[in-house]
């Protein structure tokens, strides 16, 4: 008898415990599933919680480090009718496929308005499928061109008023005896330049990038094509890369840059703040500062303009969110021009915002602010398409590695793998 | 598959002793055989059998993951495509390239550990097998790292400690080309499963009888010859089951080629070709294609290593 009362006793506790949970907790919780970044986006989850009044609580959830590899957890949990997923921190090439698939909620008319005032034209291009804004811009990412300002100037070369063609950047890689940076790894790295050169020299990767998987056609066996094979022929065949080219990434490139051999790098602004975090640490020293320079992405042929790469981040709102309003709600917070500016100064993170480039701090942090946000508006995004994977996989693996790719053979090969792939008669 | 080839064997057994007829004790040993391996022959076929099965049943639709309403059946036609690629023909050529240089190697080394640790003396032996076996504690894809962080030029140090040996340089780039690049990758493998091997052996060498090594030593016999004519013939079965299983393991090797070289420089093996067509393209029956016809090549070294070498799971234990 004793036993039963007390075990009666128990439920009615953890019952009324559970209750008591349910009336705490009866906010709304939406999960921002973010990349890795320097803690920006938790705070910003905070700040909006806080600005929402009570009326929702947002709750970070991390993804993995790779771009591809968060796109392979996003995929495979929105196929599966994930509900848990509210607000999504998306890479701008895999933004076709998740829509197209019908894994990103509706952003209405108005919010699309909002959200696009003041907005650089990459982002707003790289957030857009089927002429319908599907994601909401956060932050823009695009490479410079960093020099150091000795070996341009021994070379003749004055990149921050004469912008500077790749051949330029080479005859003087060649004639100081030094290493270009060029990210020459069989990784998404590598997509990035090879789109940049061949979008530089007029091209496209894609001629209707959305068309169905059988009947995309590739720009590659083009003259724009053939110069970009040929720019990068070019660096690896007469050793310009360094002796690690093949396996370069962006990291890479930039300790390549701060070493003896540096010369020019292209690459995103993240390098600015890792120098200076290097100098402070007593790893680098400030004459290295001093010596880098910065200039718009180098251009394919001479008098006219490049299309530096892009990149950064969107917010998607999930389709199988329980609290779509919620979600836009706050993604709209969270992009707010303000927030905007905070990450970049904090992350280190380009924003999409024209306005967060007029922020006192950002312009203190970033010398080379109004370059960044000159060189958004001129970015190309990667081919937008439902089968970006497969495109930039088949580019790396037949334009891989850069001491392989001539202008003769590389296009055509990508052209007829990639083909091939998306007709489902090859393997990749 | 062991579980029903044991209870099989210890029915003929049975039979052989009873002259035709099963005796009641042989009955109810059968009987108790299957009590005890029931449950784990059970749950082997929920974990094993089922995921075999609907993997099989995807590779016969094109279907991608993203886009499900264009599932369509296509009978066997992702087989067709994966037979005439080149490139799964290329993946099963480093695959077998790989996994016979690592068995061989790690056969004879693992046969040295195995006697160093069944000759050494009583007090070192304990400290000895830790030792040895502290590779193949090490997670795969910890001891990938490691390896990658060694050779890879940026930030390794063998480029360093070894530029005195001729074609390596502060400048090589092991992970540059595809000779150098699969050679870390069986460097690494080697280093990392040798202990697995010579852990079986080591059981196999404790089963083999003092008594006949000292009659060969009386005999006069040398230390190579009671090698050969002595342990190694009373270890065949040990020795079999190592290999059997280390085949087995290294032909599905995935970790050290995703982290070293994600398949560049034609590095790609069978796994992870599989890997690239089910969770990175999403098409899921191509993927699963790939993942049975890599079944397929497992059932198939299984199948020769029983048949062919005769390896008798049953012996290696000691049961007969």
């Amino acid at each position: 008898m004793g036993r039963r009362n007390l075990s009666v006793a128990a439920a009615v506790v953890v019952l009324a415990g559970l209750a008591a949970c349910g009336s705490d907790d009866s906010t709304p919780t939406l999960t921002w599933y973010i990349n890795p970044d320097n803690g920006g986006q938790a705070e910003l989850a905070k700040r909006c919680t806080e600005a929402s009044d009570g009326e929702y609580r947002i709750q970070t959830s991390l993804l993995p480090r790779q771009a591809s590899a968060q796109r392979e957890q996003l995929a495979r949990r929105l196929a599966a009718n994930d509900s848990s997923i509210d607000i999504i921190s998306l890479d701008p090439p895999f933004i076709p496929e998740l829509a197209e698939a019908g894994f990103l909620a509706e952003i209405p008319d108005d919010v699309a308005e909002t959200v696009t005032d003041n907005v650089v034209q990459g982002a707003i291009d790289g957030a857009t499928w089927r002429d319908e804004l599907v994601a909401i811009p956060f932050w823009a990412n695009t490479q410079l061109l960093w020099y150091r300002k000795s070996v341009a100037e021994a070379a003749g070369l004055d990149p921050e008023n004469e912008p500077v063609t790749w051949q330029q950047i080479i005859d003087a890689a060649q004639s100081q005896d030094k290493y270009l940076g060029v990210q020459g790894i069989r990784a998404e790295a590598l997509t990035v330049w090879i789109n940049a050169l061949v979008t530089s020299a007029g091209g496209e990767i894609i001629d209707n990038p959305e068309a169905p998987a059988d009947q995309v056609q590739l720009g590659l066996e083009t003259d724009a094509g053939r110069d970009a094979a040929q720019i990068i022929e070019d660096i690896a065949r007469n050793g310009l890369g360094g002796p690690g080219l093949a396996n370069e990434d962006e990291n890479a490139s930039m300790l390549l840059f701060q070493g003896d051999r540096g010369s020019f790098m292209v690459n995103w602004p993240f390098v600015w703040a890792a120098t200076l975090a290097g100098v402070e640490a007593g790893n680098l020293d400030q004459s290295l500062v001093d010596d880098i320079g910065w200039a718009q992405y180098p251009a394919v042929a001479e008098g006219e303009d490049s299309r530096p790469p892009y990149g950064g981040i969107s917010l998607g709102i999930g389709a199988f969110s329980e609290h779509p309003d919620f979600a836009i709600e706050a993604a709209q917070c969270i992009v707010q021009p303000e927030n905007q500016a905070y990450y970049m100064v904090t992350n280190g993170n380009p924003a999409a915002s024209t306005e967060a480039y007029e922020d006192p701090d950002v312009q203190e942090t970033f010398p080379m602010a109004d370059l960044i946000r000159e060189s958004l508006e001129a970015a190309a995004p990667r081919p937008q398409t439902p089968y970006y994977n497969e495109v930039s996989t088949g580019l790396q693996n037949t334009w891989h590695p850069p001491i392989s790719v001539t202008p003769d053979s590389s296009p055509e090969e990508a052209t007829t793998l990639i083909t091939e792939v998306l007709k489902g008669e090859r393997l990749l | 598959m062991s579980v029903t080839e044991t209870s099989g064997d210890t029915g003929r057994a049975a039979d052989d002793g009873g002259k035709g007829a099963i005796s009641d004790r042989a009955r109810a040993e059968r009987r108790l055989g299957w009590w005890l391996a029931g449950p784990a022959f059970v749950v082997m076929l929920l974990v094993t059998a089922y995921p075999i099965l609907q993997a099989f049943y995807e590779s016969l639709f094109r279907y991608r993951l993203t886009d499900p309403g264009a599932r369509e059946f296509t009978w066997l036609n992702n087989y067709v495509v994966v037979l005439g690629d080149p490139i799964w023909w290329r993946a099963v050529g480093v695959t077998v390239l790989i996994t016979v240089v690592t068995v061989l190697i790690e056969l004879v080394l693992g046969f040295a550990l195995a006697l160093v640790m069944h000759r050494a003396l009583k007090s070192l032996r304990p400290i000895l097998r830790t030792v040895i076996l502290i590779p193949y504690a090490i997670i795969t894809v910890v001891s990938a790292f490691a390896w990658f962080y060694a050779f890879n030029i940026g930030s390794g140090f063998v480029n360093a400690w070894f530029d005195w040996v001729p074609g390596i340089s502060a400048d090589t780039n092991w992970f540059g080309e595809f000779g150098t690049s699969v050679t870390v990758i069986i460097a690494s493998e080697i280093w990392k499963t040798t202990p697995f091997i010579s852990l079986l052996l080591l059981a196999g060498l404790a089963q083999v009888p003092e008594d006949l090594q000292e009659a060969a030593k009386v005999d006069g016999a040398t230390w190579w010859q009671r090698l050969y004519k002595v342990t190694v013939p009373n270890m065949k079965a040990a020795i079999m089951v190592a290999l059997l299983f280390r085949t087995l393991d290294a032909f599905r090797i995935f970790d050290n080629v995703f982290i070293m070289t994600q398949g560049a420089n034609n590095t790609e093996v069978v796994s992870f070709l599989a890997y690239r067509q089910t969770i990175s393209r999403l098409e899921i029956g191509l993927g699963s294609a790939v993942s049975v016809l890599l079944f397929l090549c497992v059932v198939l070294i299984s199948f020769l290593f029983i048949k062919l070498f005769k390896v008798d799971l049953a012996s290696a234990r000691g049961e007969r």
